[in-house]
């Protein structure tokens, strides 16, 4: 077989120009077909918001949302994301008006250093949607049920949010952010 | 990382065709198993075939199965209401894998075909016969804290890394493919993963050119009481040191059918048949299951550092089996 009987997209090898669309903008790139998602919006688009922590799909620093579902950019490759709506800490509001996640992260002081805050934010965003979704974790007790935000358990959160490491240790404060965001949303 | 060409498939036949006539090339899904091997250089494909942009997305639910298309996500698949209410062991299973972000990342087939977190598999400096045929293997005279009892050879004793596939054993799921030739064949669950013997690289019965297209969990009544229990290193984000998919039907207190499969002590995902025929007829109770945890440990090999895996695995069974059937242990 030759390569006109594969209707794929081939351009020189290892390069290819990928029709990125981050935080809702059009971004077409002419990046190594090896780039990361992580290295492409740190190093290509000067969005250093998505910190590279361990690189390998360890640490969930690098968690970004893509088409609604919060994923690691370390282990995703660029070229793979080509009209997919990719949203990043950057994408998710303004310093002028900080989403009410945000605003709770800097009430219970939910970080010390910062460096995982960004993925820690990010993926805390997602979690809220699947806990409005009212889909289970590993320790929901009975997976048949769906969860509500009044019966989110501490425990819920921080199994929900093991994919994020904080070396400072900051994880008391973070599940007290989520868990105040939730209560407020049970108020109204 | 090695430079490779990709290609983006438009269709299943495109991808195996892409596959087939390129030297040294490998199907691309979620990636978390492949870019990150990648970066590591312990796997160099020339050619990366993404087949992210099929179509083969949809969980087909039908009185008899649920037909998974290859694409699925763990997490779409785990939170599926259809699947928590027929087969609670599998949402239990995949969701005590990884992390959300890994799930919402990882296909149904790259579960399936994902590769062994052995760290002399994954570190291109040592002796590792899976990764390297005739190499050798640096961890049966190495750390082997992490690996296999069972199905293990003097050549490999990697464990099989995925909770999902647990439950697909248990639940005698179907693997569907096609080939480049456009042949089609469907392939039993139990018999998709190969022993190590002396070829631990051969890892599948697959063919190089064959993708898998879906993912089939036939409906069985069993499985509505089915649970799995998962005992590792840290309470979540962690590989199984030893995990027990069950499912119980009794008559009162007696057992009328069981059934079990294993995870992290075996090279493959663990179907344990002999110790689900020794409790049928048997009282639900802690020393029915103790006798069935024995069966299923019968053979194992222990190397200098896991042989605690073998009580390990059998007090797994043991709690499993408990906790679905309200006994005490």
């Amino acid at each position: 077989m030759n390569d006109t009987s594969v209707a794929t997209t081939r351009d020189v090898r290892g390069r290819e120009t990928v029709a990125l669309r981050i935080n809702g903008t059009d971004r077409p790139l002419d990046i190594d077909i090896r780039s990361t998602l992580l290295d492409v919006l740190r190093e290509n688009l000067q969005l250093t918001g998505t910190k590279k922590g361990c690189d390998q799909g360890t640490c969930g620093a690098c968690t970004v949302i893509i088409d609604g579902q919060r994923v690691l950019a370390c282990l995703t490759l660029a070229a793979t994301c080509a009209g997919q709506d990719v949203r990043t800490i950057e994408g998710l509001a303004s310093p002028e008006s900080l989403t009410a996640l945000q605003e709770a992260f800097l009430e219970c002081d939910a970080y010390q250093c910062g460096f995982c805050t960004p993925g820690q934010i990010m993926s805390a965003t997602a979690l809220l949607d699947e806990v409005r979704a009212g889909v289970p974790s590993h320790v929901t007790s009975n997976v048949r049920e769906q969860v509500t935000s009044e019966s989110l358990s501490a425990e819920e959160i921080r199994e929900r949010m093991s994919g994020n490491l904080c070396r400072c240790g900051a994880y008391p404060n973070i599940v007290a952010a989520v868990q105040s965001v939730l209560a407020m949303e049970n108020r109204r | 990382m090695k430079a490779f060409d990709y290609y983006r498939a438009g269709s299943p036949a495109e991808s195996t065709a892409a596959v087939a006539s390129y030297h040294n090339a490998m199907f691309l899904a979620g990636g978390t198993t492949l870019v990150d091997l990648m970066k590591i250089d312990v796997l160099t494909p020339d050619t990366v075939v993404d087949v992210n942009p099929l179509a083969l997305r949809e969980i087909e639910v039908t009185d008899e199965a649920i037909v998974v298309g290859a694409n699925v996500r763990n997490s779409q698949l785990a939170w599926h209401p259809a699947v928590r209410e027929r087969f609670p062991v599998l949402t239990q299973a995949i969701l005590s894998g990884a992390t959300t972000q890994i799930r919402n990342m990882a296909t149904v087939a790259g579960n399936i075909l994902q590769r062994t977190r052995c760290p002399y598999f994954r570190d291109v400096h040592s002796a590792c016969n899976r990764r390297a045929p005739q190499s050798g293997c640096d961890a049966i005279d190495g750390f082997s804290r992490g690996h296999a009892v069972l199905g293990v050879s003097e050549h490999c004793i990697a464990t099989h890394p995925s909770d999902m596939c647990v439950a697909a054993a248990l639940l005698d799921a179907e693997i569907r493919t096609m080939k480049a030739n456009g042949a089609n064949r469907t392939i039993a669950f139990n018999e998709f993963h190969l022993l190590p013997r002396d070829t631990p690289h051969h890892e599948t019965v697959l063919d190089r050119d064959e993708l898998i297209t879906h993912v089939v969990f036939p409906t069985v009544p069993i499985a509505r009481r089915s649970h799995y229990l998962k005992v590792r290193d840290r309470a979540s984000y962690e590989f199984a040191l030893a995990s027990a998919a069950v499912a119980i039907q009794l008559d009162g207190d007696r057992i009328v059918e069981a059934r079990l499969a294993i995870g992290g002590v075996a090279t493959k995902p663990w179907r344990c048949v002999a110790a689900e025929q020794s409790l049928v007829g048997k009282p639900a109770a802690e020393q029915s299951f103790r006798e069935a945890a024995q069966i299923a440990l019968t053979g194992a090999v222990a190397q200098q550092h896991n042989a605690f895996k073998i009580e390990l695995a059998k007090r797994t069974i043991i709690r499993a089996f408990a906790t679905i059937t309200e006994v005490t242990p």
